[in-house]
């Protein structure tokens, strides 16, 4: 049984649905990367997910659980963080209460995951007194994946986290997001730039008009012609 | 020998004038301004709305201590301290309460409905304009006296003048102070102090990390509703309970609040002080500390009896001037608050 299976989900904002049948399956200890064009519905597929907004249609598993319409503070217990897209941090609060947010829920002694944290993200060590709101934008990249970290989820959604970084911290992004999966932590995350993204996906899922449209290992993704030609901007590159 | 020489040459009447009219007045206004923009500044940077019923909630706050103090009026002699002060607890706590029953019966129904800020506004203003109907109900219109026996009065003699400080004010100033110290250990090292914070920064990401936003908003209307209750009361022991006590603290209250910036509780506070200080320094009257200056004044230059900036009755404006000169030069404040 597969740790988060979505399927045929149906889902808008109240008026027409954006997600028109999305079908996602993401084993434990995979990375899943969602691609696709603007609007295909690859960030409204996260939010369905985590319950910020309604599934009209479809079902939503995860670790064995219905999860679907779940309310966000129980898909946390689960074993669930979302990282939006934007906005991902308390800007006023300082990099260490930022971290302690994440683990909310948490009753028991967590400062242990924190050290964890500065050691995936050792920028933050050094600037964990400071606002958050006051970092550049790839070190507050790092502070909301470190915020989603403190629950110790099963499966992390990240939602376009090389947005608008510059390619140094894009790379040290996706390293970190190798380094995160490999310590256990399962990944779905949507990307822009998606051949980056593929390229580290155990799993690849290509969105258009609220769609599936190819399924397959990131690897089989990159080198089908039809997916390149269409998504990924050009012939595949071998 | 130098000393006192120094000390001659100062003018010590205007001095302890000056002490008596704007240090102390201003403190006592401004920690009045504080305590009730505190807690308004709290929920509305978490409820992303301005609670126009926060004033009343001073009212009513200062009401149910009246009651408490007329029920059991011998309870202060017991501790040294003035009955209604004694009672100061109890009425916070019973405020509170009302507080939340006031947002799960009028705010929660249309919270529920997803509506714009201005929706919730409006409503508090209904709710503004009950609590005034209902205490009018209740009480009545005359002003009553929080005092069961006399004002305790210190004289504070320096160089031949005195200093003088009621007991009320002084309570109220320690009060203030002991109460700010408590709201920010609450609000830098408790979990839900945290949270608080959380949600005010950021609604949705404190939901989505798993914050109770239910909970984090019962405590805010806690924390609101007894520090209201608190300002109204120290207010109506320093001057006289009056049904319309609150109508003439909200302007001021919303001012310091963006002054300070919407959302930041230090910002409330720095923002009630200096409201308070502006409004006392505008209606003072300067001439009597340009008298010593008198003698060294060309002949033709008649000092004026009464040097003010605004005349006592329109102190009302001060804030206003306030409120539109930080709204067009900084409009998020001096803490970066919300633009709203």
């Amino acid at each position: 049984m597969s740790l988060l299976s979505m399927r045929d989900i149906h889902a808008g904002y109240g008026g027409a649905n954006i997600l028109n049948g999305v079908s996602i399956e993401v084993e434990a200890h995979e990375i899943g990367v969602i691609v696709g064009p603007n609007g295909a519905g690859k960030s409204t597929t996260l939010k369905a997910l985590f319950g910020l907004l309604t599934v009209s249609q479809g079902s939503v598993t995860f670790d064995g659980k219905d999860v679907t319409n779940a309310r966000p503070e129980n898909l946390v217990r689960a074993g669930l963080s979302f990282v939006p897209q934007e906005f991902n941090v308390f800007p006023t609060m300082s990099v260490r209460e930022n971290l302690e947010m994440g683990a909310y829920t948490r009753r028991d002694d967590f400062r242990h995951l924190i050290e964890k944290i500065f050691e995936y993200f050792p920028p933050l060590r050094e600037k964990h007194r400071q606002p958050a709101g006051e970092l550049s934008g790839g070190q507050r990249q790092m502070v909301a994946i470190g915020r989603a970290l403190m629950m110790e989820p099963k499966l992390l959604l990240l939602d376009e986290p090389t947005a608008g970084l510059s390619p140094r911290y894009m790379g040290e992004i996706f390293e970190r997001v190798i380094a995160i999966n490999e310590a256990g932590v399962g990944i779905l995350m949507v990307e822009q730039n998606a051949r980056q993204a593929l390229a580290i996906a155990h799993k690849g899922f290509v969105l258009a008009g609220g769609k599936n449209s190819f399924t397959d290992t990131g690897r089989a993704l990159l080198d089908n012609p039809e997916v390149a030609e269409s998504f990924l901007g050009g012939g595949a590159k071998h | 020998m130098e000393n006192i020489g120094l000390l001659s040459a100062l003018p010590i009447n205007e001095l302890v004038f000056f002490i008596n009219k704007v240090v102390i007045a201003g403190l006592i206004i401004g920690s009045i301004y504080a305590l009730g923009a505190v807690g308004m500044t709290l929920a509305w940077g978490i409820l992303r709305f301005a609670n126009f019923a926060h004033g009343d909630l001073m009212t009513l706050g200062a009401f149910i201590a009246f009651m408490l103090t007329m029920a059991m009026p011998g309870l202060g002699a017991y501790v040294g301290l003035p009955t209604a002060f004694v009672v100061l607890p109890i009425a916070m706590a019973v405020t509170a309460f009302v507080t939340i029953f006031i947002d799960r019966t009028f705010y929660v129904p249309v919270r529920k409905t997803n509506p714009k800020p201005i929706t919730l506004v409006i409503a508090s203003f209904g709710v503004m304009l009950m609590l005034q109907g209902l205490i009018r109900l209740f009480f009545g219109t005359a002003p009553r006296q929080m005092y069961v026996g006399p004002k305790e009065i210190y004289r504070i003699p320096l160089a031949g003048r005195d200093i003088v400080i009621t007991e009320p004010q002084v309570l109220l100033i320690v009060f203030t102070a002991v109460a700010i110290v408590a709201l920010h250990l609450f609000l830098t090292r408790s979990r839900t102090g945290k949270a608080m914070r959380a949600m005010s920064d950021n609604a949705d990401l404190a939901r989505i990390s798993g914050i109770g936003t239910a909970h984090v908003v019962r405590v805010t209307w806690i924390i609101a509703g007894s520090l209201a209750a608190a300002g109204g009361t120290l207010l109506a022991m320093d001057v006289s309970l009056k049904p319309d006590l609150s109508f003439n603290l909200l302007l001021p209250i919303v001012a310091a609040i963006i002054v300070g910036g919407i959302g930041q509780p230090y910002g409330a506070i720095v923002g009630g002080l200096i409201v308070g200080f502006t409004e006392t320094l505008a209606v003072f009257n300067w001439a009597i500390l340009l008298r010593p200056l008198k003698p060294h004044m060309p002949d033709w230059l008649e000092l004026p009896a009464s040097l003010t900036f605004v005349p006592t009755e329109y102190k009302i404006v001060v804030p206003f001037v306030i409120l539109v000169a930080v709204l067009i030069w900084r409009p998020n404040g001096i803490f970066r608050g919300r633009v709203l």
